[in-house]
């Protein structure tokens, strides 16, 4: 199982923008990441729409739109570095776009670009049953989600059955929102383990090597996202000075984790 | 509650759910057991019923509206939802979520808000009961509907511009969403129409339903018979299924829902959800949803502010695909055409948004016997509109009247 090698030791998850500031990039940046040590590829694929995500994440799928970038064209550009790649991807999409494109179609044309996992931050335990079984049928995982005000009850829905490992978010917030994250982390961390043996990927807010460092003992992974995101936005006109800052970025993450 | 066809909670046939970040699940469900607790509780009820009657002035009458009527040719009855407190039949649903928060020990009020009808409600609301209100807003909206920015202000209420995508009520919701998420401890989102995850769609709707079960017995009062037809304007479509819910039963009344066909439905740039959308997933819901071929949501149009929306509330997509409603489009022209007529004929100045349902009269009556009659909501008053309507079509439109036969 990919994500069995991915979680052996601490692991790193990295979330790009898809198409932020044009696919040919994010197939680089996937590359480099992957070089720098990343343990899981995360792919966003833009969305009008983003009620998960802080103003970071938001701009970037706004200008990833305006550059028409589409679910498909981030699945052909994800088969296009299928060979290049280590480490599992995993599509992060809101549901509207996976619906728009079919779950079924969706599911092959994912098998097809070597992805192993699908996030959907709108689509909690209890919806998600249709997409799920399209995936399941393709051997890839719709990764579950809980959050620090998930009740017991719904902690132990998640945790049942749950597969490859379950994504963490670290606040009541949106995406890029760091000093939200409260010293309760730990104590939530145990509740979703009791629910669960699959490894606890933390994310949301975790912007650079210092808040790792804080995070990374009570984890089995962190995920970085906006911080990442920006660092590709600043340096856009540059291919080769955006690669070398996604690369030193990475892996000072990666050494906190080591 | 909420689960018509297949008995799922909070689904309409196959609309409605629960399409929310995790996040969401605990606040959705800590609302639906306090809506489950209040929504039938004597206490609650009694102190609702005496807030709409104190502080709101309803009931609202029924009005026939005569001079129009001989135009048409049909008897044409008005619901005043107009003469509410804060102009619109919004307070309806503003004081049920206010209280409701005020019982679940809330602080803070966090809503969305489009043509501001919603947000003056809310803050009124919450300025009677002495709770904080922020309130987002398009800047769009915050430009067209400065009139009602500023009422909100007065009301103590804090009106954030909301700059992202279409800069209207789909962004003010996402920007809602967010802040309701990053404080759901603290504070309650008092979301304005039948539109967002379960149990909005429900809940709005019942605080809503006044509308219909008081016309309903009016004209049974009046008439001794129910009407022909219900008609309504439909963005999200909460004053739509506050007068519909009462007649649904009543199967020998037709009932039409109006959508905003805005600069015309083959122009793109219109608000007509169900007659051109697809189902999808919006705000929390599945329901019908204006959207591209990648699922891309796409940005409405309306000159009505109110009706200015991509998504529409679930249980009319149930209504759509069962057919119980018949939902129909008028554009922004003959809207404005109604605003002018029934200003002239009645002497009352009807919201766009209430217009856009009035105009949809003149070609529904054609296809009823003479002596029919036809019940109109007549969701708010149009003082807000006049700045719009006088910059229509490059003005000058508040003497256009001329016209209109």
């Amino acid at each position: 199982m990919a994500f069995t090698q991915a979680f052996q030791n601490k692991a790193l998850l990295t979330y790009i923008c898809a198409g932020d500031p044009d696919l040919g990039a994010t197939a680089d940046v996937l590359c480099a990441l992957d070089d720098a040590g990343a343990d899981v590829l995360e792919v966003g694929v833009p969305f009008s729409d983003p009620v998960a995500d802080g103003p970071v994440i938001q701009e970037a799928s706004t200008r990833a739109l305006a550059r028409k970038t589409s679910l498909g064209g981030v699945l052909e550009m994800l088969h296009s570095v299928k060979g290049a790649l280590r480490a599992p991807r995993v599509i992060m999409s809101y549901v509207n776009p996976l619906a728009a494109y079919g779950f079924d179609r969706f599911a092959r044309d994912a098998r097809e670009g070597g992805v192993s996992g699908v996030l959907v931050p709108d689509l909690p335990r209890g919806e998600g049953a249709p997409l799920e079984r399209a995936l399941s049928e393709k051997g890839i995982i719709l990764v579950r989600m809980v959050s620090p005000n998930s009740s017991d009850r719904r902690l132990a829905a998640v945790g049942e059955g749950a597969e490859g490992f379950i994504y963490c978010v670290s606040l009541l917030g949106v995406t890029g929102e760091g000093a939200r994250i409260r010293d309760t982390v730990p104590t939530y961390l145990g509740r979703v383990r009791r629910h669960t043996r699959v490894p606890l990927a933390l994310g949301f807010g975790i912007d650079g090597p210092e808040r790792a460092r804080a995070l990374a003992p009570h984890a089995d992974g962190l995920v970085v996202g906006s911080a990442l995101v920006s660092r590709i936005h600043d340096h856009r006109g540059n291919r080769g000075a955006m690669l070398r800052e996604v690369k030193t970025f990475a892996a000072s993450m990666k050494e906190v984790l080591r | 509650m909420g689960d018509r066809g297949t008995g799922r909670r909070g689904y309409f046939g196959s609309f409605g759910g629960q399409f929310v970040p995790e996040t969401l699940m605990g606040p959705l469900e800590e609302l639906e057991r306090a809506f489950d607790r209040y929504g039938n509780d004597g206490d609650f009820r009694r102190d609702l019923g005496d807030l709409l009657r104190d502080f709101s002035g309803r009931p609202t009458p029924i009005y026939e509206a005569h001079r129009l009527s001989a135009q048409r040719g049909v008897r044409v009855f008005l619901k005043r939802e107009d003469l509410n407190h804060t102009g619109a039949h919004k307070i309806n649903n503003a004081l049920g979520q206010v209280l409701l928060a005020s019982r679940m020990g809330k602080r803070r009020i966090v809503a969305e808000t489009g043509a501001g009808q919603h947000g003056v409600a809310v803050a009124t609301a919450a300025a009677r009961f002495g709770i904080a209100c922020t309130v987002y807003m398009g800047e769009e909206d915050v430009r067209r509907q400065a009139p009602n920015v500023e009422r909100m202000a007065l009301l103590g209420a804090e009106v954030v511009p909301v700059r992202a995508g279409s800069r209207t009520l789909k962004d003010a919701v996402n920007e809602a969403m967010r802040d309701w998420v990053a404080n759901v401890e603290t504070s309650f989102f008092a979301l304005g129409s039948v539109t967002g995850p379960h149990p909005y769609p429900t809940m709005v709707r019942d605080f809503q339903r006044v509308i219909g079960d008081e016309a309903r017995a009016q004209i049974l009062d009046h008439l001794g018979r129910l009407p022909d037809a219900v008609v309504a304007c439909v963005g999200g479509g909460s004053n739509a299924l506050g007068i519909f819910s009462a007649f649904v039963a009543d199967e020998g009344v037709r009932l039409v829902g109006v959508e905003a066909a805005g600069e015309g439905l083959g122009t793109g740039r219109h608000a007509a959800t169900l007659t051109r959308g697809k189902p999808g997933y919006l705000h929390g819901a599945f329901s019908y949803v204006l959207q591209d071929d990648d699922g891309q949501i796409l940005e409405a149009h309306s000159l009505s502010a109110g009706l200015d929306y991509p998504g529409v509330g679930p249980e009319h997509s149930f209504f759509r695909d069962s057919g119980r409603v018949t939902y129909a489009t008028v554009d922004d022209d003959e809207a404005v055409a109604a605003f002018h007529e029934l200003s002239r004929l009645e002497g009352i100045i009807p919201a766009l948004e209430s217009a856009h349902a009035v105009a949809f009269v003149r070609r529904l009556a054609p296809e009823l016997a003479p002596g029919s009659v036809v019940l109109v909501n007549l969701s708010g008053r149009g003082d807000k509109d006049m700045y719009s309507v006088a910059a229509f079509r490059g003005g000058p439109g508040l003497r256009r009247g001329a016209d209109l036969s």
